[in-house]
This record gives structure tokens, C-alpha cells and sequence, in this order.
């Protein structure tokens, strides 16, 4: 079956990767500069040492982190293909199949259902090191099959998104995964499955723009950026420098977009409390 | 008379046509036929141009500065028409428009970007680009109509929702959500037609329906092309390329199943001959309704959210070889 092979993939990806980082090995982070050994930083839930920094990390290690033991992964089905001949300075079929390559994921969306603290959670997480996160039609579709599984288990779904928006050598086809996943999640909201949407850095544009704003929890890890344009593009268009922390999980707190902020040591003590409280 | 670069060739006739109608005003001379071949010769010109355009055409034509926005369409079409204003929340955006209207003795709501036809109004409209306040006033319009049994309408025109320091304040990624998962749900027909530009998160906002057209020369995208050429290009030169790469006309987007249909423009496209353009979207919007008016309400959402369900093009995962299972 595609999950058994996926899963076992998923638990030699995390610990061939432990084997080729000794644990000698040093990290420097991206923020402070602090240098920590990477068992340290592993063993901090991939956060610097010193100044907290979540370090980016793939669906997989969210699995590790959030289920009580083993998962499987679904919708493993499907990949995406180069169906519009889209070349910019590369050919998106090359882009995609180093993609493949780099990251041994077919999209920049995984799909797992297991248990949080003993409760049934079905959990859609994207991966930025696969051309940015972005969505096209393969993330649509496994959200898509994501929620059917939810509606009909009526379990709880929860989306990990980790992107730099739609994904644009789909063109229309990633922009209507906006109107797609939401019409999907509009049949949880009525079925009253709850859905937690929880964002991560980098969430941006038409992920923002559609199913990560639409939880019945929105959460953020602390500092991600969230927004619906870019802060490049905003700068362009106003010509004005940004605030200070401005399009920050804090600033979306702040402006009543986000339910609460949590730092990654403690996401599945969080989760397992809103599971028991839904 | 405003021509594009591509219509020079039109632009040619046109000065002669006028030269020599000045001579048949000034003298003796029957110009009569000469006209006449002008005359026919613009009108094949026109068909011959018009027959064969480009995407980056298409997008050129999309935004011709002469072409009908929202509230002419509306004023044209609606025997009644009472603008609503605001959000009921935070003020009135100006770069959509809405209100409850009668259309051929049914009574609707219609929602729209809109865009200015001048310099100063350009600026009072945004440039069609809205503010989460203008995504909430349409999501208040839709809820409204809902309630008194009104089929919907909404017209697509925008270069994208604004990027501003405000919008991200206020929630311009929520405010386009809550519009998706909202009329996701509308217990009443939504029609919508892409009256010109069809830009990202931007349309898409008012944009989810039970038919979805495009007016002939108008494109819908992620992205416009100018921006997909920055970001994929790294350059602002890349537009007419990045412009087909992301086949964003109407032809493409009906071959791809993410619209319903496309609606003819009259020849020359709408702004040549715009109340010839009010009265076919008028009859499409009529038509339309009354072929999802009588639907079960369920039935139609039902409808609906199937049709976005199947939006998508994906392939099949080539099987691998089953490895044997080591450990547990
Ligand atoms: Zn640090």
C-alpha cells in the first residue's frame, strides 16, 4: 500500500538525516548567529538555543512532533504535472522533478492521520523546501481529500501551512485551489468538524487568503511572517518603509487574526487541549 | 478614439477616413465610395485583428481605458438601481460597488469592482484595487440578498486586491477567505462574469459562483503578468511572454474547465460599442438566472462546491516497487 511505503519513507527520511548530521556538527542561527550543536537544536524542538528561533522545518518532523506514535500518511496517490507547458527561465517540469529530487516529497503537501494524546487527528501539513510551498492543484486535491476523510470519520483536521502562496506555473489552476479548498472546508464548518488552522513561516499569499484564515482556531508559531501580499510588493507599492514587526504572528495577534501564539515545544500539549475541549 | 499599439493599422484608416470626408464636405467631389471601401475595409481590418490576439493583447484590451466598468454595465442594464454603501464596520471602499437592482423585472443584487474613467476618479476608486472593507460590503450585499431570496451578480474588473500596509492591518487575506468559504454556502444563484481584468486573490474574492463567464477579451490568472514576469523573470520586460505562459485567456480557462463560458464581445471588443455590450451581458445575466432560479437551494450549493471540487490537473503517481518491510 502507498501509505506503508510513505510512512516507512517518512521515519528513514528523519533518521537518515540524523545519521548524516553528526552530532558534532554545529548549527548557526539564521537570526542570532549562535552557534549550537545540531543535537541540541534537534533536541529543542529545531529551535535556537539562544534566542528561540523556530528553524523551518518539513511536514514530517511536524508528524514527529505532534503524533503519539506512528501515522499514516494519505493521499499519496497523485503528483503534479507540468499540464500548461509553463517555461519562465527553467521549464516547470524541471522544477519540478529537482523538487522530487531534493526533497524525496512529491508535493508541497502531506496528509497523516494518527493520535494527539490519544484523540484522532487527521493533519495536512506543506513543506516550503518544495518550490516555496506553494499550492497547485496536488495540495488543493490532498486539502481536498483531507477534509472528505475528516467528514466522513468526522475527525478533527488540522493544517499546517508553510508557503509562499499559490503556485503561479499553475496559474489558474492554483488560484482556483483557493475557491476549491474553501468550498470544502465550508462542508466541515456545516458538518461541525472542527478545523485548526495553524501558520507557520512563511504564510503568504493565496494560502493566507483562503484556508489558513478559515479555522475555527487560527494559531501561529511565534515571529512567523503571515500575510496576504508580500512585504516586497507593499513596499514597492506604497514606497514607504514597513513598521517594525509589522505582518508578524504578534501583529496578527495584536489585530485579532490569530486565537493565541504557540512556541513549538509546547504544540502538542496545546492540540491535545483543544481536541478535549472541542 | 484611443488605439493600442496593436490596432495602429485601424488608426491609419481612420485618419483617411476623416481626410476624405473633409474633402466631400469642402468641394464638388462625390466621395461616396471611397467611403464606402474605408468603411469596409475598417471593418475587415477589425475582424482580422481582433480574430487572432495574443494573451498580452487580451490583457491590453482588458484594460482599455475606454472600456464600460461596472456601473455603466449596471446603469444600463438595471430598470431600478440603489447603490448600498459600507461594510458596516470600518467605512465605504470605493473600489467595489453594490446594491439591489431589477433586471428585466428581477430583483437582484449586483456586486463589482470598480474602476475610475478618469485621472481623479482612478485615484477615488483605487484603480479598482479594494480594501478589506470592500470584500466585507460585498459579503454584506451577498448575505443581504440571500435573505430576501435575491439571485446574485457579480463583475469582475480588478488588477488585484491592494497591497497596503492598512489592508494587511485589517485583514485583506480574512476578508477574501471569509467571501470564499461565505458564498461557498449562499442558499441563492451567484453569477459571476469577468467583465475585465481577473487578478489573483482580487477577483477571485467576489468570484466564486454557480456560472462563472468572461467577457471575450478579458483573462483571469494568479497572477498579472507584469508581476509573474518580476518574480519568474526577475525582470519587468517578460510581460507579453509571462502573459502566454500563463494562458490566461478566456479560451484556455473554458478548455481547463475553471469557467462556464465565454460571451462574445461585439466586434472592435466592448468599448467600441459598449450599450451593444450592456445589452448582451443583460441578456446573458437573465438567461442565466433563470437556469439556476428554480434549482432545490442544496442542491444547487451541492452543485456548486462539486464543480470547485474538480478544479485541479493532476497526475497519477507512477507506481514504485513495494519495498519489504525491515522493521517494525
Ligand atoms: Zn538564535
Amino acid at each position: 500500500m502507498g501509505w506503508f511505503k510513505r510512512l516507512k519513507d517518512g521515519i528513514i527520511t528523519s533518521t537518515k538525516d540524523k545519521k548524516e548530521a553528526p552530532d558534532g556538527l554545529w548549527y548557526k542561527c539564521q537570526r542570532c548567529k549562535a552557534a549550537s550543536t545540531l543535537k541540541e537544536v534537534r533536541e529543542n524542538f529545531h529551535k535556537c538555543t539562544r534566542c528561540n528561533y523556530h528553524i523551518r522545518i518539513g511536514s514530517h518532523d511536524y508528524f514527529d512532533l505532534l503524533f503519539d506514535g506512528e501515522y499514516t500518511e494519505i493521499a499519496t496517490d497523485i503528483q503534479s504535472e507540468d499540464f500548461l507547458e509553463f517555461t519562465d527561465l527553467k521549464p516547470y517540469k524541471d522544477r519540478l522533478e529537482a523538487a522530487r529530487k531534493k526533497t524525496d516529497l512529491d508535493d508541497a503537501l502531506s496528509v497523516a492521520i494518527g493520535t494527539v494524546e490519544e484523540k484522532p487527528l487527521v493533519v495536512a501539513a506543506m513543506d516550503f523546501s518544495f518550490i516555496g510551498g506553494s499550492m497547485g492543484s496536488v495540495v488543493g486535491e490532498k486539502i481536498a481529500r483531507a477534509i472528505d476523510y475528516a467528514l466522513t470519520e468526522r475527525t478533527p483536521l488540522m493544517i499546517i501551512s508553510k508557503s509562499g502562496g499559490a503556485r503561479m506555473m499553475e496559474s489558474a489552476f492554483s488560484l482556483m485551489q483557493m475557491a476549491k479548498t474553501s468550498a470544502k472546508l465550508s462542508q466541515l464548518a456545516k458538518a461541525g468538524v472542527p478545523y485548526f488552522s495553524f501558520m507557520t513561516d512563511p504564510t503568504t499569499g493565496g494560502v493566507t487568503a483562503s484556508f489558513a484564515m478559515l479555522g475555527d482556531i487560527n494559531f501561529a508559531e511565534p515571529e512567523a511572517l503571515i500575510g496576504f501580499a508580500g512585504p516586497r510588493v507593499i513596499k514597492e507599492t506604497i514606497k514607504k518603509d514597513l513598521p517594525e514587526g509589522f505582518q508578524t504572528s504578534e501583529f496578527l495577534l495584536d489585530h485579532g487574526f490569530l486565537d493565541f501564539i504557540v512556541d513549538r515545544k509546547d504544540l502538542k500539549t496545546r492540540v491535545g487541549e483543544l481536541l478535549r475541549l472541542f | 478614439m484611443i488605439f493600442l499599439d496593436f490596432e495602429k493599422p485601424l488608426e491609419n484608416l481612420y485618419e483617411q477616413l476623416e481626410k476624405i470626408r473633409q474633402v466631400g464636405e469642402q468641394g464638388d467631389i462625390d466621395v461616396s465610395e471611397m467611403v464606402q471601401e474605408l468603411e469596409d475595409k475598417i471593418t475587415n481590418q477589425r475582424k482580422e485583428i481582433y480574430a487572432n490576439l495574443t494573451g498580452w493583447q487580451k490583457v491590453q484590451l482588458s484594460r482599455h481605458p475606454e472600456r464600460p466598468y461596472t456601473l455603466y454595465y449596471i446603469r444600463h442594464m438595471c430598470d431600478t438601481f440603489v447603490e448600498l454603501h459600507g461594510d458596516r464596520r470600518f467605512k465605504d471602499d470605493k473600489a467595489i460597488v453594490g446594491g439591489l437592482g431589477s433586471l428585466g423585472g428581477q430583483n437582484v443584487v449586483l456586486i463589482g469592482h470598480q474602476k475610475g474613467v478618469n485621472t481623479k476618479m482612478r485615484q477615488y476608486r483605487n484603480f479598482g484595487m479594494a480594501n478589506p472593507e470592500g470584500y466585507r460590503k460585498a459579503l454584506r450585499l451577498m448575505k443581504l440578498a440571500e435573505r430576501f431570496g435575491h439571485p446574485i451578480v457579480c463583475l469582475i474588473d480588478t488588477p488585484g486586491a491592494y497591497p497596503g500596509i492598512e489592508a494587511e492591518e485589517r485583514g485583506q487575506a480574512e476578508a477574501i477567505a471569509r467571501n470564499l468559504i461565505e458564498m461557498a454556502q449562499l442558499r441563492v444563484p451567484v453569477i459571476c462574469v469577468v467583465i475585465g481584468e481577473g487578478a489573483s486573490g482580487g477577483a477571485i474574492g467576489i468570484g466564486l459562483g454557480d456560472s462563472v463567464y468572461m467577457l471575450e477579451n478579458t483573462w483571469y490568472s494568479v497572477i498579472s503578468p507584469e508581476s509573474c514576469s518580476s518574480i519568474l523573470w526577475r525582470s519587468w520586460d517578460y510581460k507579453a511572454q509571462a502573459a502566454e505562459a500563463l494562458k490566461l485567456t478566456p479560451d484556455h480557462m473554458l478548455e481547463f474547465g475553471l469557467i462556464d463560458g465565454i460571451l462574445q464581445e461585439p466586434v472592435g471588443g466592448a468599448h467600441a460599442q459598449p450599450e451593444e455590450m450592456a445589452k448582451l451581458l443583460q441578456r446573458h445575466l437573465q438567461k442565466t438566472i433563470a437556469e439556476f432560479q428554480d434549482m432545490d437551494p442544496d442542491a444547487r450549493i451541492a452543485r456548486r462546491i462539486d464543480k470547485y471540487s474538480k478544479m485541479g490537473h493532476y497526475a497519477a503517481k507512477p507506481v514504485t516497487v513495494a519495498q519489504p518491510e525491515e522493521e517494525k
